[in-house]
């Protein structure tokens, strides 16, 4: 197929540029790109969820779960590089929505939402009084290589860096493949209609399901790759505005192209930090701001400016 | 024997607190079909407002029994400023809109206004603990409680019985059931749903604007306040059912319970036992304790 090819090209062209920038982009901005990409999977999963139909106030349990994870496998198992501990962390998220996903696959539109919104609320509650993993302090983690590269060498102090544009890259054409597959596809029917979806002999609960677990291992990823790339995790990452903040980034976004999410969060993280600078009061009211322009004037997202200037072209 | 009383007595004070709020919250819902996530934010104005005007009526030198006054109006005024210029202003825009992108509309109006409050009120906190402390105590066994907790039930109790009265016993709120019943059919009958939302909305921020205004006296007013009374207040409607007055009472009361008890036998699980809690009823009945399921819609 065509269209997929052309992402191909560009996610890989995307990829060789990042990787390309890293000797020369100054150390605060190889940060803020790591971050975004990290975040930009976690967003990468609710496009899933929203092209499911279900928009979820609680990605934040699977961002936090992936993020312990991987924490607790580098102080438990004694593991010392980064790429094992992210697998954790995906794995952990996944099998954690594997079996919440039994009962939410069951919900629809607000109550989906609020049940996975206490979903999470129920992790914070349990992290913060949790004095083996640090309450509300959390704890520090950090890998001590990157794929067997020392990260104070000279390449290896990219690792981090690499390893997460490589997971973005991976995970973005995995889900972009997904999407074109026949299971993929299905994702779509069932948002707009559930009942023909089943007439035509498809399980919509196992649809639902599995796109809960895609979601939640990209989630789990990202969690992972933030804890590593931050060195500290703490109960915030599964509190509902973390939460919020995905759904914001999706929203801004749209669910028209997997490379959006990665540019939303990019973009966002630019402005957060140039906000904070700036003006840190107004920086939720320029956020909110930009939330509502899109919602009721771009419902598909800013990506769908950058479609609809290509089509005008075709 | 005292600390199922001290359990009984505190969650019930918690929980009338709560009912405060999320009368309000099922109201809008009920009514608009809007599940607001500013109201957390309309609670904490309420809270600002209050603890301006108290300030300025004691400072000013006035008798400080005034001051309890002062947070009804600052709820009153919260409540005919704030919410016809949110529903007029916005949220008319996105009516016939899905209802999961309304929650997105009001998670933005929720950042806007958490900053809103910084811009006007600055991040420092605030003190106004005269009307608290003025009433006194009440000696329940060998509890002592401040009298100003036995006004916060009595209020919301008077909040209760009004909103009954209110729906059931007058020619608006039947009109208000006709349009929670049918919005399309009522307008066709000639009702202003659109001065019904209005109302609706205006009296939901009262009410939201009314917990924070009692609550600003017990607390120190702090940017972010707002933000845990949210997912509370979301748990209290979800427990009892979205849209249902007398679910958000019940709501209220098993939140307020479950909370005091954790607080009294097990303070480690105080935090996620409410949200457990909301989890097991949304499980088990998703639709809450107070409402029937609605049959699947093609």
């Amino acid at each position: 197929m065509t269209p997929s090819r052309q992402t191909l090209g560009g996610l890989a062209a995307a990829l060789v540029a990042t990787l390309a920038l890293a000797p020369i982009l100054p150390k605060w901005a190889l940060f803020l790109v790591t971050i975004s990409l990290a975040k930009g999977l976690v967003v990468l999963g609710l496009l899933l969820l929203m092209r499911t139909g279900l928009v979820s106030f609680g990605q934040g349990l699977y961002y936090a779960i992936g993020a312990y994870a991987a924490g607790t496998a580098a102080d438990v198992l004694k593991l010392r590089d980064a790429l094992p501990l992210v697998l954790v962390g995906t794995a952990a998220a996944a099998g954690v929505a594997a079996l919440l996903g039994l009962l939410l696959a069951r919900y629809r539109t607000i109550f989906f939402a609020m049940l996975s919104l206490a979903f999470s609320m129920i992790l914070y509650g349990l992290l913060v009084r949790t004095p083996a993993l640090g309450s509300t302090d959390g704890f520090n983690v950090a890998a001590r290589t990157v794929l067997g590269l020392d990260v104070a060498g000279p390449v290896g102090r990219f690792g981090a860096y690499g390893l997460t544009a490589a997971c973005a890259f991976v995970a973005a054409l995995g889900l972009d493949r997904f999407l074109r597959s026949r299971l993929g596809r299905l994702a779509p029917a069932v948002r707009d209609n559930e009942l023909r979806v089943e007439y035509m002999g498809a399980s919509v609960r196992n649809v639902v399901h599995l796109n809960l677990v895609v979601a939640a291992g990209l989630a789990g990823m990202g969690g992972a790759l933030t804890a590593l790339t931050v060195g500290h995790i703490d109960p915030e990452m599964a509190y509902w505005t973390t939460s919020g903040e995905f759904v914001f980034v999706a929203i801004l976004s749209g669910t028209g192209s997997v490379a959006a999410p990665f540019a939303g969060a990019v973009l966002l993280e630019l402005l957060r930090s140039f906000a904070y600078e700036h003006a840190p009061n107004t920086w939720q009211l320029v956020v909110g701001g930009a939330m509502l322009a899109v919602i009721l004037f771009l419902p598909e997202g800013l990506w769908s400016l950058f479609l609809r200037r290509k089509g005008a072209r075709a | 024997m005292s600390t199922l009383v001290a359990i009984l007595v505190d969650g019930i004070i918690y929980a009338s607190w709560l009912f405060i709020i999320a009368a309000g919250l099922t109201m809008i819902y009920g009514v608009m079909r809007i599940l607001n996530m500013a109201h957390g934010s309309l609670y904490a104005l309420g809270a600002y407002v209050a603890a301006s005007l108290v300030g300025a009526w004691l400072r000013g030198g006035h008798p400080p029994l005034g001051s309890y006054a002062l947070l009804v109006l600052a709820a009153v005024l919260v409540g005919v400023v704030v919410g016809p210029v949110i529903e007029r202003g916005l949220l008319r825009f996105a009516y016939g809109r899905d209802e999961v992108v309304l929650v997105l509309v009001t998670y933005a109006l929720f950042l806007i206004l958490e900053d809103a409050v910084k811009l006007v009120w600055g991040v420092e906190s605030y003190f106004v603990s005269e009307p608290y402390g003025l009433l006194g105590t009440i000696e329940l066994g060998d509890l002592t409680y401040p009298t100003y907790s036995a006004v916060l039930v009595v209020v919301a109790v008077l909040v209760g019985i009004a909103l009954r009265f209110g729906i059931y016993g007058t020619r608006y709120g039947k009109l208000l059931l006709a349009v929670i019943h049918d919005r399309e059919v009522s307008a066709t009958l000639g009702i202003d749903v659109g001065r019904m939302y209005l109302v609706t909305f205006t009296l939901g921020t009262t009410l939201a604007a009314l917990g924070g205004a009692l609550t600003a006296p017990t607390v120190s007013v702090v940017p972010g306040m707002g933000v845990e009374v949210i997912v509370l207040a979301f748990a209290v409607v979800v427990i009892g059912g979205l849209g249902s007055m007398p679910g958000a009472a019940l709501g209220a009361l098993i939140v307020g319970l479950v909370r005091s008890s954790a607080v009294h036998l097990l303070p480690q699980v105080e935090l996620f036992s409410i949200y457990l809690a909301m989890a097991l009823v949304l499980a088990f009945r998703p639709r809450g304790l107070f409402v029937a399921a609605e049959a699947r819609k093609i």
